[in-house]
């Protein structure tokens, strides 16, 4: 009677419902694009657009909002992966807060984020007149986020309205807009941490070789295990970045991403490791541990 | 392969009096769903009320709301969570918040609902919240209702009061059509029958309820109904590769079966059943594949392709609304409907009944409000085929959007299409509009006045028809007061009645513009969303909106009608300006001051119905 279910056919069912989501998006909206941020979630987003358009190319392009302070890696590995599926690349970025000198270090990281992510992302959406953004959300990265919806509505200035929330039924989505209102689509609201990495490791999915464990340079803040990645960070006198086995589970901005020391240096070491850790992926996330709901009031703003 | 399922969709119900945070957090927990910091969190925080000692987890903070929802006393509809069972199945639970009287809360969760878990406090017994979600579950489609009697260590974990509940439940179940009904009895609080068996009921002889849900399968999706597959997009690539991408949503299909496009009743054979990760000898329920045919057939985004049960294109419908918006029901009134990926304006033709989801009584309504359930006829701008929801959830339920707004504001089901609306073919008369306009030696109009009463509608319409009149232009007025006094005798001001009036006077113009006059109407008419549900009804040039913009103010002190003196005593609640409100027109063809010259006004008028 206890029939056991293999972990492909979940899968299989997050796909599909994502790839229903991407049809639907593609055909309903004016001006859809797809928020490409290179990390695993991006990876499986991307991987999963190309399918639902298959054999066609993807009808939509893809946009990276660049704080210029990504690891030097990522962005290498985006410029890659543009070239070699063919994407329509934007980048979203505030030129005004970079001229200002805006850093993570000197602007503290919930005013660094609200200026280089959240506005660089609505200068954006505005500059190109996107009417839909598809991002890589899941439900169960934040407590926060088990109300979002697959279309999340925003208002005029890309506000976050609770009360304007539609209610989701069937697979039947009402993806009208009223003037200056835009949507926000997460395909990939439904699936867990490890339902990516295992999508990820069946489909052979491309990542960032940041996710795997490797000797790279770091320095220790508040407990946070930090990479220097380039000579803006700022190192204390005389203080020498220490060469540690480390990976990263989020990949973002650098001086914001906490490293995890691990040997995991492959997908199924990798995979064990973290069905054993069972922390919260944002927990080494800085930019979240501002006090609690600290993600709902950026949403509010217009972060992702 | 016997029809597994690798998903089950769950729906919980119930108050936090119930004990569901507790429940849904314990089953969280249980099945090692929670990440260990957010455990750490529920185990070390404590909120006002909690009588949890630190240290142990207060399950209920696991299924916490948010910030904004605290902050502004409101209640977002759903949240969404998931879990994963031991034999690798996972759920994902829809849960609503208890307030009892959110019904379209409970009818968004369980609108994907496969199994709903319904608590009932066994100390407290069946309550009118039970009725209350029993009816919705059942209505939105749910197959299987697990009854959790909770708070069993409250009652001795008595097999009495356990088989009590679950007579007075299953008596309303069976009045209800309930496919699947079962009883467990559990404690939130100690965990018994749960995850595992718990002794203290051995008189208990079914599944925990975690095993429950393990070994659950569905009743329907049987491998003969119909095959449903709306398109969502059409891909188009190099080598003349034209395919049809859509999710399979009922039924299944092979290469080599023949299809019926809905809309048009032509037929073709599947040709490929395309996938990026090769070709399917079969596409299943709930896969999202790409199908090309064997031959060209004009397909577009909307239709359906279908096979076995018929499935005919109809405009009228009765349906079954759940009533979301804040504000209500107008009949008469244009909505989009949205059935699957197709979007058609629709028109709530009558309302026939608001059901009491308690008792399950039917009661005569004339308006549905927010979280009212009813049933109503609707008439579509074309034909469009829906199944009966309880053969399909995904091409019977459809939303009505509000065309101003884009707001939902309600979730309808499909009960049957109306037979009669095969029966009305309308005749194309050789003599058309057009005909008759070349015989008039001009065009035909229909001239919308919009405005507050006592802003000079009826006044500038006067003087305008004259100087048309004396151009040899044919005209008529259809002025509010003298329609109210015959044809629309029977309507009231209400906002509902509002857009019934308007709906009417527009279709009359619409057959006086067809006898070939310049047709003028002069009609409060202060909602944007019927002046919109009119102007649809023509093409943009024949259709000339005009505001008569005139300061509240200035319309009282005029008062033709002694009608703000009425409303100023209160004894006209509806009175448009006072008790309610006016929407002006966004983008009018022509604005016209009220306290203007007239002979001004009217020339203006004039010409715009010349160049219009």
């Amino acid at each position: 009677m206890h029939q056991t279910v293999p972990y492909s056919a979940v899968l299989d069912e997050l796909e599909a419902e994502a790839i229903h989501i991407y049809r639907e998006t593609a055909a309903a909206f004016r001006n859809p694009v797809l928020l490409y941020s290179i990390g695993k979630d991006s990876s499986v987003l991307l991987h999963l657009a190309i399918k639902a358009f298959y054999p066609a190319p993807l009808p939509f392009p893809v946009m990276h909002v660049d704080t210029t302070w990504k690891f030097k890696e990522m962005i290498e590995f985006r410029d890659k992966r543009a070239h070699d599926l063919g994407l329509d690349l934007r980048i979203a970025q505030n030129l005004e807060a970079i001229t200002e000198g805006v850093t993570p270090f000197s602007h503290g990281t919930h005013e660094y984020t609200r200026l280089m992510k959240t506005v660089a992302l609505r200068e954006g959406i505005d500059r190109y007149q996107f009417d839909a953004a598809i991002g890589g959300a899941r439900r169960d990265e934040e407590r926060s986020r088990a109300k979002e919806r697959i279309y999340s509505l925003r208002e005029p200035g890309h506000r976050w309205d609770p009360r304007k929330q539609r209610p989701e039924f069937w697979r039947t989505a009402n993806t009208q807009l009223a003037p200056e209102q835009s949507m926000r689509v997460f395909p990939l609201s439904n699936w867990t941490e490890l339902d990516i990495w295992r999508y990820i490791q069946r489909e052979s999915i491309e990542i960032p070789d940041l996710y795997f464990a490797k000797m790279r340079p770091v320095v220790e803040r508040e407990g946070t295990l930090l990479m220097v990645d380039d000579e803006r960070f700022p190192l204390d006198q005389g203080e020498v970045p220490e060469m540690k086995s480390v990976r990263f589970r989020t990949l973002g901005c650098y001086p914001l991403s906490g490293a995890v020391e691990s040997t995991a240096d492959n997908l199924v070491d990798l995979i064990a490791e973290m069905e054993t850790s069972k922390l919260s992926e944002r927990s080494g996330r800085l930019i979240d541990g501002e006090g609690g709901g600290s993600m709902e009031a950026k949403k509010a703003e217009g972060y992702f | 392969m016997s029809g597994y399922t690798p998903v089950l969709h769950l729906v919980t119900c119930g108050s936090v009096d119930d004990g569901k945070s507790t429940l849904i957090g314990r089953l969280l927990v249980e099945t090692d769903s929670v990440p260990i910091d957010q455990l750490e969190y529920a185990r070390t925080t404590r909120r006002g009320g909690s009588t949890v000692p630190v240290g142990e987890v207060d399950y209920s903070l696991l299924t916490d709301g948010l910030e904004a929802e605290r902050e502004q006393g409101i209640t977002i509809d759903v949240a969404y969570r998931h879990l994963n069972l031991a034999n690798g199945r996972r759920v994902l639970i829809a849960d609503s918040p208890g307030h009892e009287q959110y019904t379209r809360n409970m009818a968004v969760a369980a609108s994907n609902g496969d199994v709903a878990v319904l608590l009932v406090d066994a100390a407290r017994g069946v309550r009118p919240q039970t009725h209350r979600h029993l009816t919705v579950c059942a209505l939105m489609g749910v197959q299987t209702i697990i009854v959790a009697v909770n708070k069993m260590d409250l009652v001795n974990f008595s097999h009495e009061v356990f088989e009590e509940v679950m007579s007075e439940v299953r008596t309303t179940a069976a009045r209800l059509g309930v496919e699947q009904i079962y009883g467990i009895p559990v404690s939130a609080v100690t965990g018994a029958n749960i995850t595992t068996k718990s002794d203290d009921m051995p008189w208990f002889k079914g599944e925990s309820l975690l095993g429950a849900l393990a070994v659950w399968e569905p009743v329907g999706r049987v491998a003969n109904e119909g095959f449903r597959f709306p398109v969502q997009f059409i891909i188009r690539a190099e080598g003349n590769f034209r395919g049809y991408a859509g999710t399979v949503v009922a039924g299944s299909v092979r290469p080599g079966d023949e299809v019926m496009v809905t809309d048009s009743g032509n037929s073709a054979r599947v040709d490929r059943i395309v996938t990026s990760d090769g070709d399917l000898q079969e596409a299943k329920y709930g896969q999202a594949v790409t199908l090309t045919l064997d031959h060209e057939v004009d397909i577009t985004r909307g239709d359906i392709l279908a096979s076995g049960t018929s499935l005919q294109p109809a405009d009228r419908f009765g349906v079954d609304l759940v009533w979301l918006g804040e504000e209500p029901l107008a009949h008469g009134r244009s909505y989009l409907l949205i059935s699957g990926s197709r979007s058609v304006p629709a028109t709530v033709t009558s309302v026939r009944h608001r059901l009491d989801v308690v008792s399950g009584h039917e009661h005569a309504a004339r308006v549905l409000n927010m979280n009212d359930i009813g049933r109503v006829e609707i008439a579509t701008d074309r034909p469009i085929p829906m199944d009966p929801y309880v053969q399909c959830r995904d091409t019977g339920g459809f939303l009505l959007v509000d065309r101003v707004s884009a707001d939902t504001v309600a979730a309808g089901l499909s009960r049957h299409a109306m037979r009669r609306a095969f029966n009305l073919v309308p005749h194309d008369y050789e003599v058309d509009h057009q005909a008759r306009s070349a015989l008039m030696g001009h065009p035909a109009r229909v001239v919308w006045l919009t405005g507050l009463s006592g802003s000079g509608k009826s006044t500038i319409a006067d003087a305008a028809v004259r100087k048309l009149h004396a151009m040899g232009i044919h005209t008529y007025v259809l002025d509010g007061d003298n329609v109210r006094t015959g044809l629309n005798k029977d309507l009231g001001f209400t906002p509902e009645d509002r857009a019934e009036n308007v709906r009417r006077v527009a279709e009359v113009s619409k057959l006086m513009r067809d006898s070939g006059v310049v047709v003028f109407v002069a009609l409060v008419s202060p909602y944007r969303s019927d002046r919109e549900t009119a102007a649809s009804l023509f093409v943009e040039s024949e259709f000339v909106e005009v505001f008569v913009d005139t300061p509240v103010d200035i319309c009282s002190e005029r008062d033709p009608k002694g009608l703000y003196a009425k409303a100023a005593a209160g004894n006209l609640p509806n009175m448009t300006g006072v008790g309610q409100i006016y929407e002006p027109p966004v983008s009018p063809d022509l604005i016209l001051r009220g306290t203007g010259d007239l002979e001004a006004s009217a020339n203006l008028l004039v010409a715009a119905i010349l160049e219009a």
